[in-house]
């Protein structure tokens, strides 16, 4: 057992937490969100001359070799920093499935330019009925001479609008993946902005033809993929949510001690001061669980599985503690779109609601 | 970053649940697992058995006894201890007055006092509260005026645990009235409980059990010699040992030995009926708990962490008292829940020794339930009461 880091994970958390502080303010976060894309193609382009868009593939498939550790750093200097930009989409997800399952080909013509940026890509995840389900797919794909047909409905794809690349999973006589440009005939796109400042897509597949080169993986083996890049993307999240707790509990600390009322700073009153001691607790409390929940799947122990779902019961409750508080103790201030700490807990809303909710990791802990 | 232990780590840990295991007398096993509650020689033979394998005192420097264990040897320790069953070590002499007589103690008092707290041979016990002063503990009144080469002290403690076996006390008391802070008059003083004008009074608590008392000093004559440290500075060295008491009163592996006991208790069914772990919404708050206490386990590791990297505990360790005295809490309503009727009967006779179990009413210690879940509302309020610890946290570490 062990705490300490790598001197290359000092490095990464170092140089994500510069970035974070010098060059992504609050206004090119706003802008970024604001623009076409949802994201700042340029800051995106950053992201692959830094290297962290190869962080979690192997040294074979051009990457970083990065791990769990690795992603759980990065991430939680995004939640810091607010990030928008569509990594989970693209490199915890899409990018996931591709590593695990693709062979050189495909990897050739689609990991490697997600990992230099000339590729967007999307994983759908979720479809209108299953909600946290994600292993119940009803979309079907269906084999017709050396073809797969495609049909069904996925919901609310990360990034789906701007993917030019969707992994979808279908059911075949167990769950197939495939790799389908956004272009193919029969692929609907309906486009929406979400409530945290990103974008994603319902997207609509009717008869969409395909032959097995779109095929990653055996057909109908692609199940545990699914699972462990789920389980990935929601280490991922959590990572994201305790930076933004984090951030949120200094905020708010900062705001009370520059807030006067009553001619006094309103962080001089008890009845605040215990509830951002609440805060505080909740977000490190958070963090001790994401260490050992990050190491635990880092270190494939048996624990790994349940650890998955208990920190994601634990940021979704922590999550909205400290987000309702943050906003409470900012007053009038915590509601105004102008100021930041409403969209951090905007996005830790989104968090606490994908990949499974507090209620639903709950229940898996019991079996 | 790893939590798999090292090879070398596991065999540690193997080493400590065997020591447990076949070290420790089959009798004090069986009074823990049935509740019997221990006597106070039992407690002393219990700890004079780790004094004996040298594992008294963990968290001393190894030149005053202790065993320079790693951070994860020390947790690994704990882990085993608690589930082990094994009792509590008394703290007030290895966890509190040992480490304020070895941090500001002068020789001839390391000399005199700790090779007896290591062996457990003298029982130690705590003056820090009083009736006037509990949150508010620098208010503390009980006075020690020099006369010659003797302290003269006058007042009342209170809450003061397990004083009826005591054989020694260490207080905060008041040296000089007057003084700019209130907390700069108050100096530690070591007072032999034999010493004539000490008197010790039982308090009942809610749940029918003497655990703690009133002591009472009436020009009780203590030699200058047992002031620890300089006059005047009894505040600070206190509050050292309160941020050890904090830190210990976590209770991390004994609360999660406790919730591991609730799961089989839940599984068991009671005359053919259905067990209780089928009940989901039971075993949904079991297993909300059990999420928690693991987060607390890394919080008190991530502070331990810390602490062996050469920072004392700091303020970090109020945050360790209060959320993990929230936890124990919860586990014992949970326990009473699990009894459901079971928890009405009060019969503590059931509990002392030499009761046969078959003549028990309720099965296990379910009737043991509420005793407990009353007695334990007391975490929440001793070693200052989570409230001030949260006015702790704000203050220095928020810096509010």
């Amino acid at each position: 057992m062990d705490f300490s880091l790598s001197e290359f994970q000092g490095m990464l958390a170092d140089s994500v937490g510069k970035f974070v502080d010098n060059e992504y303010s609050f206004a090119r976060r706003m802008a970024n969100a604001d623009s076409s894309t949802g994201y700042g193609e340029d800051t995106w382009a950053s992201f692959c001359e830094l290297g962290w868009t190869a962080l979690p593939f192997p040294e074979a498939d051009g990457g970083l070799d990065g791990g769990p550790l690795e992603t759980m750093l990065l991430m939680q200097q995004f939640g810091r920093g607010l990030v928008v930009e569509p990594y989970l989409a693209n490199i915890v997800l899409a990018g996931g499935v591709l590593c695990r399952a693709a062979n050189a080909a495909q990897k050739a013509r689609w990991l490697q330019p997600i990992i230099a940026g000339d590729l967007q890509a999307a994983l759908a995840i979720a479809e209108p009925q299953n909600r946290y389900d994600h292993a119940a797919v009803e979309t079907r794909a269906v084999r017709d001479g050396d073809t797969w047909v495609i049909d069904g409905k996925k919901s609310v794809v990360f990034n789906g609008g701007n993917a030019d690349l969707f992994v979808i999973p279908a059911e075949s006589d167990g769950i197939s993946l495939f790799a389908l440009a956004s272009d193919t005939p029969g692929i609907d796109v309906q486009r929406y902005r979400t409530v945290d400042g990103s974008t994603a897509a319902d997207i609509t597949l009717s008869g969409v033809r395909v032959d097995d080169g779109a095929l990653l993986g055996a057909a109908g083996e692609g199940l545990a993929t699914f699972d462990a890049v789920i389980d990935d993307a929601i280490l991922a999240v959590a990572a994201e949510a305790v930076g933004i707790m984090q951030a949120l509990t200094d905020k708010t600390v900062e705001y009370c001690k520059n807030r006067v009322q009553f001619g006094v700073p309103i962080g001089s009153f008890q009845a605040l001061q215990h509830r951002m001691v609440d805060m505080l607790t909740a977000s490190e409390q958070s963090y001790s669980l994401l260490l050992w929940a990050t190491m635990a799947c880092a270190d494939r122990t048996d624990e790994a599985k349940r650890a998955v779902s208990a920190i994601k019961y634990q940021v979704g409750t922590a999550g909205k503690l400290v987000g309702q508080e943050a906003i409470q103790l900012h007053g009038g201030m915590g509601m105004s779109w102008e100021v930041d700490v409403g969209h951090y807990f905007k996005r830790l809303t989104v968090i606490g609601q994908i990949l499974g909710n507090a209620d639903w990791h709950l229940d898996r802990l019991l079996d | 970053m790893h939590v798999s232990l090292t090879p070398e780590e596991s065999a540690f840990r193997d080493e400590v649940r065997a020591f447990f295991r076949d070290e420790v007398p089959r009798d004090i096993h069986d009074k823990q697992a049935r509740h019997i509650a221990l006597e106070p020689e039992d407690q002393v033979r219990f700890q004079k058995i780790l004094y004996e394998k040298g594992w008294a005192a963990p968290n001393w420097p190894v030149e005053h006894g202790g065993t320079g264990w790693t951070l994860v040897q020390k947790h690994i320790f704990e882990t085993e201890m608690a589930n082990s069953n094994m009792p509590r070590i008394v703290p007030f002499g290895l966890g509190m007055v040992g480490p304020v007589i070895y941090s500001f103690g002068n020789d001839e008092q390391k000399q005199r006092f700790l090779p007896d707290i290591l062996q457990s041979n003298v029982w130690w016990c705590q003056g820090y509260s009083e009736p006037g002063s509990g949150s508010d503990l620098a208010s503390l009144k009980t006075r020690a005026e020099l006369d010659g080469d003797e302290y003269v002290v006058n007042g009342t403690k209170i809450w003061t645990t397990l004083a009826q076996y005591a054989d020694w006390i260490f207080c905060l008391v008041r040296t000089s009235t007057g003084t700019a802070r209130k907390q700069e008059g108050i100096s530690f003083l070591l007072i032999d409980m034999q010493t004539p004008g000490v008197s010790v009074k039982p308090i009942i608590t809610i749940d029918g059990s003497h655990e703690v008392n009133e002591v009472h000093f009436e020009n009780v004559r203590v030699p200058a010699a047992n002031l620890v440290g300089e006059e005047g500075k009894g505040w600070t060295y206190g509050k050292v040992l309160l941020q050890h008491e904090r830190t210990g009163t976590a209770g991390v592996a004994r609360t999660q030995y406790r919730l591991r006991q609730l799961r089989d208790q839940a599984g068991q069914s009671v005359r053919g009926s259905e067990p209780l772990c089928k009940d989901r919404n039971f075993m949904r708050r079991i297993a909300a708990v059990e999420v928690e206490l693991k987060a607390l386990e890394y919080t008190e590791l991530r502070t331990l962490a810390a602490v062996s990297a050469g920072k004392a505990p700091g303020a970090e360790s109020s945050i360790l008292k209060f959320k993990g005295t929230e936890l124990q809490q919860a586990v014992d309503e949970l326990f009473v829940e699990a009894a459901g009727y079971y928890a009405l009967p009060y019969v503590p006779e059931q509990y002392a020794p030499g009761f046969p179990d078959d003549q028990r009413i309720g099965a296990g210690t379910e009737t043991d339930s509420a005793s407990h879940y009353f007695n334990f509302r007391k975490a929440s309020i001793y070693g200052g009461s989570n409230e001030i610890q949260k006015n702790i946290v704000a203050k220095h570490v928020l810096g509010l």
